[in-house]
């Protein structure tokens, strides 16, 4: 196919110019689904009513000596598909009337396509030398208007920028963009930039933080102050940025594992809220005489001490599972005799906020790293995902100055997640969204990674002498001060202070540089490396100060491959430039892992050396850049020099009412149970997110056994996904997670809730999703993910302190080892007027549990009329904290939240996990969010059964009366829905009897497809089709 | 002798190892080797009975769904291919492999004069008509009349389908009806009662999840071994792969094979006759 013949074809007045111009659209008699997608958003956005149709261009720009067969020959036959699309050499007129709106990236932004176009073109054309071809790529949009006249330049631009760009990473022109030439970053010459520290008071070192972008605390800068007054001299700008990389809240949890001194007002000993006096012979805690108690490392001395309990528990009786926990970028347990498997779940809520695709790509890209850069390199195969977002029903006036519109941050964040796992190859396969108001200048995103790796490869160190080898992406000034961001608190400045931050990934870069790793890790002689990580967080600072934390490293900082020309000895050593690794190599290997780069076109540098020791012998990190020392910092500052102030905490409970008889709730029903389940189920959060996980891969490496939904139509909530990561293994592993930010405090109604009962509920509900697919209870790994508001708040860190030992609490009675995690604090906004909007206190737990045989797994939906529904556990009428809370504004509510019983929850588990591996359950569900109704209500629409229930029996507490509300909508925890054949039944029974385990036959599965509820003396109060529950339940999410 | 299966990965080809396991559950000998590594030494391809193009996003899908995979393959390989295709090597391209084997031009007729340019491009995948990735099960059906050498006999089964380019447009209507006189279909979109996709779907879209014309999911060459098709058959290797084996009892799946890895045998019977059919010619 010839090119169409450009209406444009001479390039802007000046002659010599070298940029040229491709326009490539669909043509007319095809459909152009983006174009149409526009034309929507256009017609409802205020000024551009009258846009009648839209067409899309994808333009190329291309710096390169070509002749003009040259060009038409990329045009036609790289650039262009001759089936559907139409490709003009130049720039095409717009019609008089039309509006042109045209995006692209700003110099210096990651653009794959741009990079791969430009290796392309060199390949096609012999001669041409990749230093000759320079290409750019961006988006041209063509408004026609039926009323024959474009818009204002000023509605175009804020349509650009709702809807086409983001003017952190994209440039907007109203009209076709040809520039002259490309703009060309200038040479770096070197100078090396003391700060004078030493004699700054503390304004002077307030404001150096903030306007150096540190964001160290006055102790903090004080330190450095100090050292650098001892040392008698002032540091380099490289030294201070690596102490501010290393100290950040996001590098070291500072936080978390800080001393801090815990009250709580109103304890006393036979308090049922837990508080000081239940924690005080834990490890790490001691009681103060005022009632209040001292905790040295909270993360050390709850979480973590957990699984060191769990362990040696473990190994008093012979046994061991955890391989490495809280040491490595992942947590490593051990998956049969030869394998290992490992899991880290990461947070990207700052640069989500401000760029959502991109952030959320990196997001899941730095989490694959982890584990990649875990042991000596595990292979991923499975990504989780989840977010926290405002609801997307807002108004766009409603939203503050500086914030995206939730809508738009979804669908950006499920992008960006899908682009990045789907193009590695890795299946995306658990996760869940929650809704509330306060996620909205503060939305989160939480990443997982599983990996899967030999036993025998799960541990390395960097020796003296080793090469510090970088492989993958290329350093440019992308991600700078990512880390010292993430610590911060966002306002609504941000955006424009802060869009160096903001990281733009390319998920080939990386899935090259993983294919070289894994081939280095299992050579025939042996792996080709001692060590090995990822850079994140700090870039080369993090990753080289943490791989030489005990042998010191020198680092040559010219060698590091740029993008561009440009970037100073600091920028290089700082930048989070996304796709690199760092590996110890020893220097005779170095030949062999070149060779293997090479062949697999991966960029390979050498960086320096591991081993540099000072005067005494301490380790020691020294920055070279051609030949200058710009930087030399002593290991210990950097790992052991933070100063650890103790900090307060502060806990009150609300005065809650003891919960009388509910004799008074029958004024609640204004509400039908028909219309609270409707509602229920179309509550964002139980809604269907089959719009979020059928954009992901989640069958990739063809290892799936339990998908995501389930059932005939796929219309059933899996509660875990279970894979096997070894294809010719029937072993598998579960992914669950568990998320019960409403039983926080005000997450739904003020004073009500409680963090600690908040984090063992998701504890509870992790383990119960699963149980439910035939997980091993004995052999479950958690995590935790702590997004928070600012912790400076005594307040907030007295929710993060109860939740912490919760985390104990939970961890010991279900024998669920922590064996990794991540926390960011500092959630909150303020806005332009003031206002400070903090998010709610929010816990994920991650679980993974092994599948001993996966041939056994469990799915929810309901398989056979005439099986019966038994419910396990009991329900008691606390409603506070509930979706049924949510949904109904009932005034009614007592303030009680639920509670998990560590008694009971645990050996419940137990007891369910025992009828499944012993073939009596034909499908379970985990009964949550939404309670009992809306998860039978799931199974049966799941399964296209019908389903007669009668929930007189369900079993309760004492003798507590349940109302039709709390017996169908409550969210006790511990509590399962299990179909069993009728002639199984009794060999449930009699097990769960054993056990002590309350159970109920609440109901029979029926081929009639309607759901119907019967309770005592309230008759029938529910008789509802499944297809209508199950539109409902559709329908919300349906994008 | 186990033929040799050849896979053909590159930067971003993400379906590799799966598709080596299914070759090697079929009874294959797989061999996978990067794309620079074969440029260097292309008589790997002369041992190759079989040979895969997997899925993946080759270079990122960048510019569009494996372009510059197949731009670089018509460049370095063309011609080795060919001579591999003419001497009986079964082929396949799954999901960007198919859209690598259409836009390199061995799809849907690798003989064509010379070397295949664009103007020979007759065929290709596009954007789905939702305009974004979709991944889920379909049902399948291979039109009776087919000359696929894989997907002969296996009637109607489901497999997965996980892509955003995969609306297959021939340049005309008579292209269409050349593939259905040649029986060059190999695999089109069926409704499917295991799945509960009736003629109009789930949701209302019908089972064609892509708007592929023809409802096509799959077309070989005219001599049948060349298959390139969207849906992933070697993701369906073991039964519990498929969406619903928890629905089905347990005895019943002993010794059963899934319909993916059944594409897979026969095209490994295939090769395997074919070799021992050269052995006894050379005999």
């Amino acid at each position: 196919m010839r090119p169409h013949p450009a209406t444009t074809n001479t390039p802007p007045t000046v002659t010599n110019t070298t940029v040229h111009r491709v326009e490539v659209r669909t043509s007319n008699d095809q459909s152009d689904p983006l174009a149409t997608s526009i034309g929507t958003q256009a017609r409802r956005f205020s000024g551009l009513g009258s846009c009648q149709a839209v067409r899309t261009a994808r333009v190329y720009l291309i710096e390169a000596p070509l002749g003009p067969d040259d060009l038409d020959r990329i045009a036609g036959e790289l650039l262009a598909d001759p089936v559907t699309q139409e490709v003009i050499v130049g720039s095409a007129a717009s019609p008089t009337g039309d509006a042109t709106i045209e995006v692209h990236y700003q110099p210096g932004v990651m653009d794959p396509v741009a990079q791969s176009t430009q290796d392309a073109i060199v390949e096609m054309l012999p001669g041409v030398e990749g230093s000759q071809v320079s290409v750019r790529t961006g988006q041209r949009y063509d408004l026609t208007f039926s009323s024959g006249t474009a818009a204002g330049d000023e509605v175009l631009r804020g349509f650009a920028e709702a809807a086409l760009a983001n003017p952190v990473i994209h440039d907007i022109h109203l009209g076709a963009y040809w520039p002259k030439r490309f703009p060309q970053g200038g040479a770096y010459a070197l100078r090396v930039v003391h700060v004078p520290i030493r004699e700054l008071d503390e304004d002077g070192l307030a404001r150096l933080s903030r306007d150096g972008h540190l964001f160290l605390n006055p102790d903090e800068m004080c330190a450095i102050q100090d050292h650098y007054r001892q040392l008698d001299r002032d540091p380099t700008d490289a030294e201070l940025e690596t102490l501010a990389q290393t100290w950040s809240e996001h590098c070291v949890h500072k936080t978390l594992k800080a001393t801090i001194r815990y009250t709580q007002a109103g304890q006393t000993g036979a308090s049922t809220t837990p508080g000081p006096s239940d924690w005080a012979d834990r490890p790490g805690h001691t009681l103060n005489a005022d009632g209040s108690v001292t905790i040295e490392n909270l993360l050390k001395s709850t979480i973590a001490a957990a699984t060191r309990r769990l362990m040696e528990e473990d190994a008093s009786q012979g046994r061991r599972w955890c391989v490495s926990v809280f040491e490595d970028n992942a947590g490593i347990v051990q998956f049969d005799d030869h394998d290992a498997v490992c899991i880290k779940v990461e947070t990207h809520n700052h640069p989500s906020a401000i760029e959502p695709y991109g952030g959320a790509a990196t997001g899941i890209g730095g989490c694959i790293r982890d584990i990649m850069g875990t042991g000596l390199a595990a292979r991923p195969i499975a990504n989780t995902d989840t977010f926290c977002v405002a609801p997307p029903g807002r108004d766009a006036a409603e939203v503050p100055e500086g914030v995206l519109h939730p809508r738009r941050v979804l669908g950006q964040v499920v992008a960006g997640v899908r682009d990045y796992g789907n193009r590695m190859g890795i299946p995306t396969i658990n996760g869940a969204v929650w809704f509330h108001e306060d996620y909205l200048a503060n939305p989160l995103v939480f990443a997982g990674c599983v990996g899967v790796m030999p036993l025998d490869k799960c541990f390395g160190n960097a020796e003296p002498g080793d090469r510090i080898i970088v492989l993958g992406g290329r350093t440019g000034r992308d991600g700078i001060h990512g880390a010292t961001f993430s610590s911060a608190e966002l306002t609504d400045t941000h955006t424009d202070e802060f869009a160096h931050a903001v990281q733009i990934g390319n998920a080939i870069t990386q899935k090259k540089t993983l294919d070289v790793i894994l081939q280095a890790r299992d050579h025939v002689e042996g792996p080709l490396y001692r060590a090995i990580t990822d850079c994140g967080a700090g870039g080369f600072s993090s990753a080289v100060g943490e791989m030489g934390e005990t042998v010191g490293a020198r680092v040559t900082l010219e060698t590091a491959p740029l993008k561009y020309e440009g970037l100073s000895y600091t920028e290089i050593w700082i930048s989070e430039a996304q796709e690199r690794m760092v590996l110890a190599v020893p220097s005779e290997q170095v030949a062999k892992l070149r060779a293997l780069c090479e062949s697999e076109d991966v960029d390979m540098c050498d960086l320096g050396e591991f081993g540099a020791a000072d005067g005494g012998g301490g380790p020691e990190l020294i920055l070279m850049y051609k030949g200058t020392e710009v930087g030399r910092l002593s290991m210990d500052l950097l790992h052991h020099g933070l100063p650890t102030p103790t900090r307060r905490a502060r806990w009150s409970p609300t005065t809650r009412p003891s919960s009388g008889p509910p004799t008074t709730r029958a004024a609640r029903q204004s509400n039908t149970i028909a219309e609270t389940l409707y509602a229920l189920l179309g509550h964002p959060n139980i809604a269907s997110k089959h719009w979020i996980i059928e954009q992901y891969d989640h069958e990739v490496q063809g290892s799936s056994v339990l998908k995501p939904l389930v059932g005939p139509d796929q219309q059933g909530p899996g509660d875990a996904a279970v894979i096997r990561p070894k294809l010719d293994s029937s072993r598998g592993v579960a992914i669950a997670c568990g998320l019960q930010t409403g039983l926080g405090e005000d997450a739904v109604v003020p004073g009500q809730g409680d963090s600690y009962w908040m984090a063992l509920a998701a504890i509870d509900e992790a383990v119960r999703n699963c149980v439910c697919v035939g997980g091993d209870p004995e052999r479950i790994a958690i995590l935790d993910n702590f997004c928070w508001p600012g912790c400076d708040d005594p307040s907030q860190l007295g929710k993060l302190v109860r939740a912490a030992q919760a985390c104990y609490d939970g961890a010991i009675a279900y024998r669920t080892p922590f064996i990794s995690g991540k926390d960011s604090l500092n959630n909150q906004f303020t806005t332009e007027s003031g206002e400070l909007i903090t998010i709610p206190p929010t816990l994920l737990i991650s679980a993974l549990a092994i599948v001993a045989d996966t041939n056994q797994c469990v799915s929810m939906d309901a398989k056979s009329a005439g099986n019966v529904l038994l419910i396990v556990g009991q329900t008691t009428p606390k409603l506070a904290g509930s979706h049924y809370q949510m949904v109904a504004r009932d005034r009614t509510i007592e303030p009680d939240i639920p509670r998990v019983d560590l008694d009971l929850g645990p050996r419940t588990a137990v007891a369910v996990a025992g009828l499944i591996a012993d073939g009596l359950v034909a499908s379970a569900h985990d009964c949550s969010d939404g309670g009992l109704l809306v998860g039978a209500a799931e199974m049966a629409f799941a399964g296209r059964l019908g389903l007669d229930l009668d929930l007189n029996a369900v079993p309760r507490e004492g003798n507590e009366v349940l109302d039709p509300v709390a017996a169908c909508f409550a969210e006790t925890p511990s509590r399962y829905l299990l179909e069993v054949a009728p002639d199984r039944v009794e060999a449930a029974a009699d097990a769960l009897r054993q056990a002590g385990v309350l159970f109920a036959k609440i109901g029979t599965f029926a081929d009639h497809e309607r759901v119907t509820v019967r309770l005592g003396e309230h008759g029938q109060v529910l008789d509802e089709p499944i297809d209508k529950l199950c539109d409902a339940w559709r329908a919300p999410l349906d994008w | 002798m186990k033929p040799v299966a050849l896979i053909i990965r590159t930067a971003g080809t993400n379906c590799d190892r799966e598709l080596a396991h299914a070759f090697e559950l079929a009874g294959a000998d797989p061999v996978t080797v990067h794309l620079n590594k074969l440029i260097e030494e292309p008589t790997q391809i002369e041992r190759a009975g079989l040979i895969g193009v997997p899925g993946g996003f080759s270079y990122g899908d960048d510019i569009a769904a494996g372009r510059i995979l197949a731009n670089r393959l018509r460049h370095r390989l063309l011609g080795p291919l060919r001579v591999a295709i003419e001497r009986g090597a079964a082929v396949i391209g799954i999901c960007n492999g198919f859209q690598v084997l259409v836009k390199l031009g061995l799809l849907p007729d690798p003989t064509g004069e010379g070397e295949a340019t664009e103007a020979s491009q007759t065929v290709t995948l596009t954007d789905n008509t939702r305009g974004r990735f979709v991944a889920k099960w379909v049902g399948l059906e291979v039109p009776t009349d087919t000359v696929c050498v894989w997907t002969r006999g296996l009637g109607r089964f489901d497999l997965p389908i996980a892509h955003g380019e995969g609306r297959f447009v021939t340049a005309s209507q008579q292209v269409l009806e050349q593939f259905d006189f040649n029986g060059q279909v190999a695999l089109r979109y069926a409704s499917s009662d295991l799945l509960g996709l009736g003629e109009d779907g789930v949701s209302g879209l019908g089972f064609n999840p892509n708007g592929s014309v023809g409802d096509i999911a799959g077309i070989c060459d005219p001599s049948g071994r060349v298959l390139g098709l969207m849906p992933h058959p070697e993701r369906y290797t073991d039964l519990t792969h498929h969406p619903l084996w928890t629905r089905t009892v347990a005895p019943t799946r002993a010794g059963e094979a899934s319909a993916g890895l059944k594409l897979f045998h026969n095209a490994v019977e295939y090769a395997r006759q074919l070799s021992c059919k050269h052995s006894n010619g050379r005999a």
